[in-house]
């Protein structure tokens, strides 16, 4: 039997398996960065969002949907939207778990910013900081933060004291 | 809506210039982890200058990109707060890269921080639809470089005596310069006058409250206010941003267009 696919399906079924450049375990779709696929004023329209304002992978992720398009044989443009602003509450509970296996302690979700200033001063005070981050490795809660930034802008370094390992924690954003 | 162009251009000069000056521990951090702090820093500052850049080349149109807006304008041009300038050192004689001075990293990461989440705060309200996004963007950045900058305020202010003299010293040199914060300049009128810019003034008490609270605990004691007013963000600055454009832009300059 034959379907035929609409444009959109057809590049959807294309970019469904691209994976993130620095964590090639979970997709562009599971991250939240490949938004939409539609049919807009430039034709067909792939909405890409990029994660942290100064991520060095965004060229490359757009390099990498237009080539797996273009191998598709589909003419669409690539087009970057910042709002709403991507948030890792948007990451799948599959890419969370992915995330766990490969290593990485998955985000925890993100605090209501609706509070403004007031939830600013919160943040930044040492004794709010309720979250427990579960080592990936071992499960175990007693773990403690090494640094607040690690080997890419959206992780932390953490270790794990029970099993002494380190390893990243991706910061809720 | 759109916001003014030198607005923008404000916003991202001050994301730029802090973002080149924090990118001069890469490589020289005190210890690996602060190396990598200071570097993600400085990349959300950058990402959060290129896409403001972006943003006021399309409005400006006549062939303007980021790129001619970060490496091609001279010092007159550049629309951030002298205190993103400085160098890392509390005195200014001394001027030696190997003299660079963690403590007044901290501090100025910290009080520029407390103005930025309450700036980025409120314009995600702009009437500049693009403007609205990137704060809301640049918000979630602002607040990890806050708490960053905060955490060491504190460990170095109730830490020991020599670390706590050098944060203070730092705080008593850089604190003059939050002034300018709260005079609004021209494109800041113009920019709060069309719904695109907020009124920096009214945040002041707020900033009060963050510094405030952070200081105490840090053990730190706030320097009076003084009748100094810087006038970066008038394009009238310290002598130290001209060096550090002629770092930032001498490759643009003499290759003009080059790629890798």
């Amino acid at each position: 039997m034959t379907t035929t696919l609409t444009p959109a399906e057809q590049a959807w079924h294309a970019l469904e398996a691209l994976s993130d450049p620095e964590i090639p375990v979970i997709t562009l779709r599971e991250l939240g960065i490949l938004r939409e696929v539609r049919e807009g004023a430039l034709g067909l329209e792939v909405v890409i969002t990029p994660t942290y304002s100064g991520c060095p992978a965004m060229g490359q992720i757009e390099d990498d949907v237009k080539a797996a398009l273009a191998t598709a044989g589909l003419q669409a443009t690539v087009v970057t939207q910042l709002a709403p602003a991507w948030t890792t509450d948007w990451m799948t509970e599959a890419a969370r778990d992915k995330l766990r296996a490969y290593g990485i302690a998955p985000p925890h979700a993100c605090a209501s910013e609706k509070a403004g200033s007031a939830n600013v001063v919160q943040f930044a005070a040492r004794s709010a900081r309720p979250e427990v981050v579960a080592c990936p490795q071992c499960g175990s809660s007693n773990t403690t933060e090494t640094s607040h930034f690690g080997s890419t802008a959206c992780k932390a370094l953490y270790r794990c004291l029970d099993c002494m390992e380190p390893f990243d924690y991706f910061k809720p954003y | 809506m759109q916001a003014p162009v030198d607005y923008l251009l404000h916003l991202a000069d001050n994301a730029l210039v802090l973002g080149q000056r924090n990118a001069e521990w890469c490589g020289h951090g005190p210890i690996l982890e602060e190396d990598i702090a200071l570097s993600n820093n400085s990349l959300d500052l950058i990402g959060q200058a290129r896409l403001l850049y972006q943003h006021a080349a399309t409005l400006m149109g006549h062939g303007a990109t980021e790129d001619t807006l970060a490496y091609f304008r001279d010092v007159p041009d550049f629309r951030n707060y002298t205190l993103c300038e400085l160098p890392h050192l509390p005195l200014m004689a001394a001027t030696s890269a190997g003299d660079r001075d963690f403590a007044t990293t901290i501090v100025r990461n910290f009080l520029y921080s407390s103005l930025m989440v309450l700036v980025w705060d409120r314009l995600q309200s702009s009437q500049d639809a693009q403007l609205a996004a990137i704060a809301a963007k640049s918000l979630k950045e602002v607040r990890y470089h806050l708490r960053h900058s905060r955490d060491w305020l504190v460990r170095l202010g109730d830490g020991t005596d020599e670390s706590h003299a050098r944060v203070q010293a730092a705080l008593d040199a850089f604190m003059p310069y939050t002034s300018e914060f709260w005079v609004a300049s021209a494109q800041e009128t113009a920019a709060q006058a069309n719904g695109c810019g907020i009124d920096a003034a009214a945040l002041r008490d707020d900033w009060n409250s963050i510094v405030d609270a952070a200081l105490q605990e840090a053990t730190l004691k706030r320097p009076a206010d003084t009748a100094f007013l810087p006038t970066g963000k008038q394009g009238v600055h310290s002598e130290h941003l001209g060096f550090v454009l002629a770092e930032m832009q001498s490759l643009a300059r003499q290759h003009p267009g080059a790629t890798w």
